[in-house]
């Protein structure tokens, strides 16, 4: 396959923002623990116990040989000891990790299923009533607040109506999973159904929309066979989009419904100056943005013919 | 009758113009419009977590502060964090868009691999382990920390501006004609950058208000007894049951004032970006 050279290029071009991730998040963490040593080992340490943990960690050397120790132990996935659990960090946010992609999975459903629905039918009435409704509709959710949305949601779903449950994890059931998923895919809905309807728009002013109206195809045949496709492109890109908003919200979507996701975790570790778990989840959440964009930018690849052609020559 | 001008018939503009003037003539005169002292916790008789009624419009909180008072003034720190932070991110990303763009190279190189960093974090994200780095939480540090990560955006916009400009005519005569870098990116370049910076700015407002409430929100912004919107919710969610205006309300605050930034956003863009015009 001719492929394997643009993924191979897209793949190297991520090595040096890699490296700057990773270089931030040290600094940071250096800053936030000032001695991480004595920060460790509590405050009445044993001078030795201090001097072998410094030892061990590098820190009598200076900051580069500090920096390429941690990123050392981070190649091996050691990401230091949770100060509140004493237990691993990694270990820690593993937990956390399927609770979170649960629920932003859920989200980009939502957001596809109802961004595309609505973005189509906007489409189709271009210019109507509807049409602007439905647009208000997705600017609505585009500014609405995803904690404050998630309130609401709670208020009248769960407790006013009691249909589903208010917050937590239950033991996983979906019906606790409605509402935090409802509540993180609406800013992206609202993306996703402009998109939709200004591609789509696009696409069917353009020749072969006539040819295939003139084939007596109906406007929805027409719609769903031609245009999608040919609108697929865009949506790509603005799921990739949504991906930022899907992490910058997990945190408040967790907090908000007390779902035991990282993004939660990430809150409460600052709240608990538990810095090493503070840094690992930011660290985390920047290389599953950072993976996720690429896996967008591959998509492309496989989609478009254009931009596959062009990655070849 | 001539046409009305442009702006004046588009409707998501004047929608979003007037929706932020409000909220900026609210939050200005919160001092004036506010009928009791947001801080004033309920006397004796204890009027704490009070439905919406003639003395108290939007009810009281669980200390009994009258939550409309609540409201107009956290509508200051909204708009303070909103415009002000946007303000310090336009002139650095400005700076560093227009030394990127013009003198390219590896100044541009160094620059636009910082700016790649700062954008492979979610944003909310980064922002949260930035707090972390603080002793303790405050609006201030919600201030520094939203100027800090903010200013790629605007950075890259004025970038690409200033990449197709400088090769076109105008700019070339002026060089030809002795002007310095300075003059050159400050009187040539830059106002012509003005469009999509504005548009972009304009987006800015609206997307600081929505962090620095949601910091708020999660305790590591806005400390009592500084009043913000994320805070209130946050308080409002203990009484979500019981209680739920004071819940609503400052989100239904926010919500509008967002609301009418990103119009006025949307707005700006189409009645300022041909390209972009049906």
């Amino acid at each position: 396959m001719g492929l394997l050279r643009p993924v191979f290029s897209r793949v190297v071009a991520l090595v040096p923002v890699v490296l700057g991730i990773t270089v931030l998040v040290f600094a940071l963490n250096a800053v936030a623990l000032g001695d991480p040593a004595r920060v460790a080992m509590g405050q009445r340490a044993d001078a030795a116990a201090l001097e072998r943990l410094r030892r061990e960690y590098a820190l009598d050397r200076s900051l580069p040989v500090q920096y390429a120790a941690w990123l050392g132990r981070l190649a091996r996935g050691d990401l230091g000891e949770s100060f509140r659990e004493q237990r691993p960090v990694g270990e820690v946010i593993v937990e956390r990790l399927p609770a979170t992609a649960r629920l932003a999975l859920a989200a980009t459903l939502i957001s596809i299923v109802l961004g595309v629905g609505i973005g189509a039918v906007a489409a189709v009435r271009a210019g109507s009533a509807l049409d602007h409704l439905l647009m208000g509709v997705a600017v609505l959710g585009i500014s609405t607040p995803v904690f404050w949305l998630g309130l609401m949601l709670q208020l009248v779903v769960a407790v006013r109506l009691g249909w589903l449950p208010v917050s937590g994890y239950g033991d996983g059931t979906l019906t606790h999973l409605i509402l935090p998923a409802f509540a993180l895919g609406a800013l992206h809905t609202g993306t996703v159904a402009r998109m939709t309807r200004s591609s789509l728009l696009e696409v069917v002013r353009q020749d072969f929309m006539a040819t295939a109206r003139a084939k007596g195809l109906s406007e929805w045949a027409v719609l769903g066979k031609h245009a999608l496709r040919n609108a697929a492109v865009p949506v790509v890109t603005v799921v990739g989009i949504g991906l930022a908003d899907l992490l910058v919200g997990a945190p408040l979507t967790e907090t908000v419904f007390a779902w035991p996701g990282v993004g939660r975790l990430l809150v409460a570790a600052v709240g608990q100056r538990d810095v090493p778990v503070v840094m690992g989840a930011v660290l985390v959440f920047a290389l599953v943005y950072v993976l996720g964009n690429l896996l967008v930018d591959l998509a492309y690849l496989v989609i478009d013919p254009r931009i596959r052609d062009a990655a070849r020559a | 009758m001539p046409p009305a001008p442009r702006p004046l018939r588009h409707r998501g503009f004047l929608a979003g113009a007037a929706l932020v003037a409000l909220f900026a003539a609210a939050s200005l005169l919160a001092p004036v419009l506010a009928p009791e002292d947001p801080h004033a916790v309920a006397g004796g008789g204890g009027a704490t977590l009070e439905g919406p009624s003639v003395s108290h419009p939007l009810g009281t909180d669980a200390l009994g502060r009258d939550v409309l008072s609540r409201v107009l003034w956290g509508g200051r720190a909204s708009l303070a964090v909103g415009v002000g932070v946007e303000t310090l991110v336009v002139v650095l990303g400005c700076a560093i868009g227009l030394l990127a763009g013009y003198f390219g190279g590896p100044v541009d190189a160094a620059l636009m691999r910082v700016t790649d960093v700062v954008m492979a974090f979610p944003s909310l994200v980064l922002a949260i382990g930035l707090i972390a780095v603080f002793e303790r939480p405050g609006l201030d540090k919600v201030f520094i920390v939203l100027v800090a990560l903010g200013w790629t955006t605007i950075a890259r916009v004025v970038r690409g501006e200033v990449l197709s400009l400088k090769a076109r005519d105008f700019v070339q005569a002026a060089r030809a004609l002795g002007g310095g870098h300075r003059a050159i990116m400050l009187r040539h370049l830059l106002p012509n950058a003005v469009a999509p910076l504005l548009v972009a700015a304009t987006i800015g407002v609206g997307g600081n208000m929505v962090a620095e409430a949601g910091l708020s929100f999660l305790g590591l912004g806005a400390q009592s007894p500084t009043i913000s919107w994320g805070a209130m919710l946050a308080d409002g969610q203990t009484f979500l049951a019981t209680a739920p205006w004071v819940a609503v309300f400052p989100g239904a605050a926010l919500l509008l004032a967002v609301l009418g930034v990103n119009l006025l956003g949307d707005g700006l863009r189409d009645l300022l970006d041909p390209r972009l015009r049906a």
